[in-house]
């Protein structure tokens, strides 16, 4: 089986977003971007699929302009197969990026496609679901563990609730939560041999889709801070605090 | 586009005995936005659900959908479902739960609309807020959809009342057994505790309590004041606490009255998940530790000293 992997670049989590003075968006210039931490989750469990002997082939995909290459480039330096960039510089929304994927998915006739439960920036939470509703296919979110036998796979999902068991039917959509794996390490090796890996390029317009945001952005602002508190020096002090100036208790 | 008359539509969350109370939040967004308001129920064996939706105030009228096919909300069938419904109505919500999250993307993509996901504040009807990058900005977007799907982040909308609506309950058939998936369990952990979304009092911990037994300091605290007991992911990973105690821009977004984080350093995705706490009380050793920064009251100590002093104080 041929699995597709959803990968998106954003900024890196240890950075704190910060809005632009003109308030069109959060500046991104210069600033330190990395594979989604969900997409590396993603794809580290395609990775161990295929050491299992379930997919024989990982293709990572990622819809995107500028220095999308870099996250594909380290898509495959963690191990994937061949790498394909949508090329855009709009900035599409889950749905047309779930139409570009679909396309995709049909036409390299992948049997699988695993993407991230959330990309941490836009924190949409969209593009596995929708893709799999445009497919027809399966779906199964927030997977914390992934058993596929046969035509069948067993998805354990996180829930607000607890862990959800569910039983899908091949090919799925599934989006991954963090704890499903570990993602490996890249070592130096493994970048200088992505290098040699096959990467395609993609022009959006080529794909003939209708891929128009239906959102316009009118403003982004800076949420207002919280007012800085007091030190106290003894669990008596807090206790007292909580009871007669908060009066929380 | 401009001819349709305004309407919500409200899918309900629920167990198929209770409504979940994350709906009330949506209903109270919907009321926001302006025009009628229906119910979706579909579930099985779920008419109690429906009666319960009738009285919730304000609401026009309850669509029930009683159907094994919807008996464990798998997405593929509810989906169908919502696309059935939805063709008469220009703003269909759902609570930003992971219910919610999981069928509405799906329901969006099928009827060809974007989803407006986590709105935090409704400006028009057409213009919502939502949080992006972890909460660390606000964006503001106006959709130009003719239907509007949105997600309801449930801290930024009061719940609406349980009683004084007399809403018709009509049954409906719908949507499809796309038999794609099928539902094998659920592992629910501690269903004896307060449910931490709607507490009013949380007290979490973090990698500073070392394991899963040290939490009992915090359960015994919880008890005292009615809370219910959170965690920060580094907890969970660590395999302290069950999942669903998570807080955070990956786990659960909560707005208690008080906040007590036990060991948690306050990293941007945990902070995420808590800040809009009204109080907000950090107990942690290193005074460096980035959760003093929106604490209301900070108390640098030992929490293997700290807790059970509390406990006793309390
Ligand atoms: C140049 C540029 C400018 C942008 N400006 C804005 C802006 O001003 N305002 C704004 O709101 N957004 C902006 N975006 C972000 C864009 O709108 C989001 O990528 C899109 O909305 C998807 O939402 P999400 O990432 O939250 O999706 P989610 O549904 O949260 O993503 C879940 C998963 O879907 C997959 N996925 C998501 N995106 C891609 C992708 N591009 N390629 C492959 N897989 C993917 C990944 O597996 C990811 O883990 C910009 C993007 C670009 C490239
Ligand atoms: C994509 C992504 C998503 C994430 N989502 C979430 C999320 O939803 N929720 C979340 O919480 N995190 C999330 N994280 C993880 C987050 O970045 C932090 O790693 C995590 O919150 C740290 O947990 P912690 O504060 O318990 O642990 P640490 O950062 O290790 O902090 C432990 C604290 O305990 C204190 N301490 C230790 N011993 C004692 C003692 N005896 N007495 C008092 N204090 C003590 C230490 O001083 C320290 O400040 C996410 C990360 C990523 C990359």
């Amino acid at each position: 089986m041929k699995i597709l992997v959803c990968v998106k670049r954003v900024l890196d989590p240890q950075v704190k977003a910060r809005v632009k003075a003109d308030e069109s968006g959060v500046d991104l210039a210069n600033a330190k971007m990395t594979m989604n931490p969900f997409c590396e989750n993603a794809l580290e469990e395609a990775l161990r699929l295929r050491e299992a002997g379930v997919v024989e082939e990982i293709i990572v995909a990622s819809v995107g302009g500028g220095k999308t290459e870099e996250t594909l480039r380290h898509g495959l330096a963690m191990g994937a197969d061949r790498a394909i960039q949508v090329v855009t510089e709009d900035a599409l929304e889950p749905l047309g990026i779930a139409k570009v994927l679909k396309q995709i998915a049909e036409q390299e006739g992948v049997g699988m496609v695993i993407a991230g439960k959330q990309a941490i920036d836009d924190d949409s939470n969209q593009t596995a679901q929708m893709l799999s509703a445009l497919l027809g296919w399966s779906q199964a979110t927030y997977c914390s563990e992934i058993k596929i036998e046969g035509d069948m796979a067993t998805v354990t999902r996180e829930v607000d609730a607890g862990l959800e068991t569910i039983q899908v039917k091949m090919p799925a959509v599934m989006s991954a939560d963090l704890r499903l794996n570990e993602p490996r390490y890249v070592k130096l090796p493994d970048v200088m041999k992505a290098k040699r890996k096959p990467m395609d390029k993609i022009e959006l317009d080529s794909l003939g889709l209708d891929t128009a945001n239906r959102l316009t952005t009118l403003k982004v602002e800076e949420p207002e801070g919280r007012a800085a508190g007091v030190i106290v020096n003894s669990v008596s002090e807090l206790v007292e605090k909580l009871r007669n100036e908060a009066k929380v208790i | 586009m401009e001819n349709r008359v305004m309407g919500n539509l409200v899918i309900v969350e629920h167990d198929n005995n209770e409504v979940g109370a994350a709906t009330l939040h949506a209903v109270t967004a919907a009321q926001q936005i302006g025009g009628d308001i229906d119910l979706l129920v579909a579930g099985e064996n779920c008419s109690a659900v429906a009666d319960a939706a009738a009285k919730i105030a304000g609401v026009s009228s309850v669509k029930l959908a009683d159907d094994a096919k919807f008996g464990h909300h798998l997405a593929e069938n509810l989906a169908s479902l919502i696309v059935d419904v939805a063709a008469g109505y220009t703003h269909v919500l759902a609570s930003a739960t992971t219910f919610g999250k999981n069928v509405m993307p799906r329901a969006a993509a099928l009827l060809d609309k974007a989803q407006i996901s986590e709105i935090v504040e409704v400006k028009s009807p057409d213009t919502f807020v939502r949080p992006i990058y972890a909460g660390n900005a606000l964006a503001t977007v106006q959709s130009s959809d003719d239907i509007k799907m949105i997600t309801v982040r449930t801290i930024k909308f009061e719940p609406a009342a349980t009683e004084g609506g007399s809403a018709s309950v009509e049954a409906i058939s719908g949507g499809t057994d796309a038999g794609l998936s099928s539902w094998v369990s659920q592992a629910v952990s501690n269903n004896d505790q307060v449910d931490l979304t709607s507490a009013k009092i949380v007290v979490s911990g973090g990698r500073g309590m070392q394991n899963g037994d040290n939490f009992s300091m915090l359960h015994s605290v919880a008890a005292k004041l009615g809370a219910a007991v959170g965690a920060s992911r580094a907890a969970v990973d660590s395999g302290f606490v069950p999942n669903e105690l998570q807080v955070g821009q990956t786990g659960k977004v909560i707005a208690p009255d008080l906040y007590i984080a036990v060991g948690i350093s306050g990293a941007i995705q945990h902070l995420a998940g808590m800040k809009e706490s009204k109080v907000i009380v950090a107990i942690n050793n290193d005074s460096e530790a980035p959760i003093f920064q929106v604490a209301d009251y900070g108390l640098v100590a030992d929490l293997f000293e700290a807790v059970p002093e509390l406990d006793a104080a309390l």
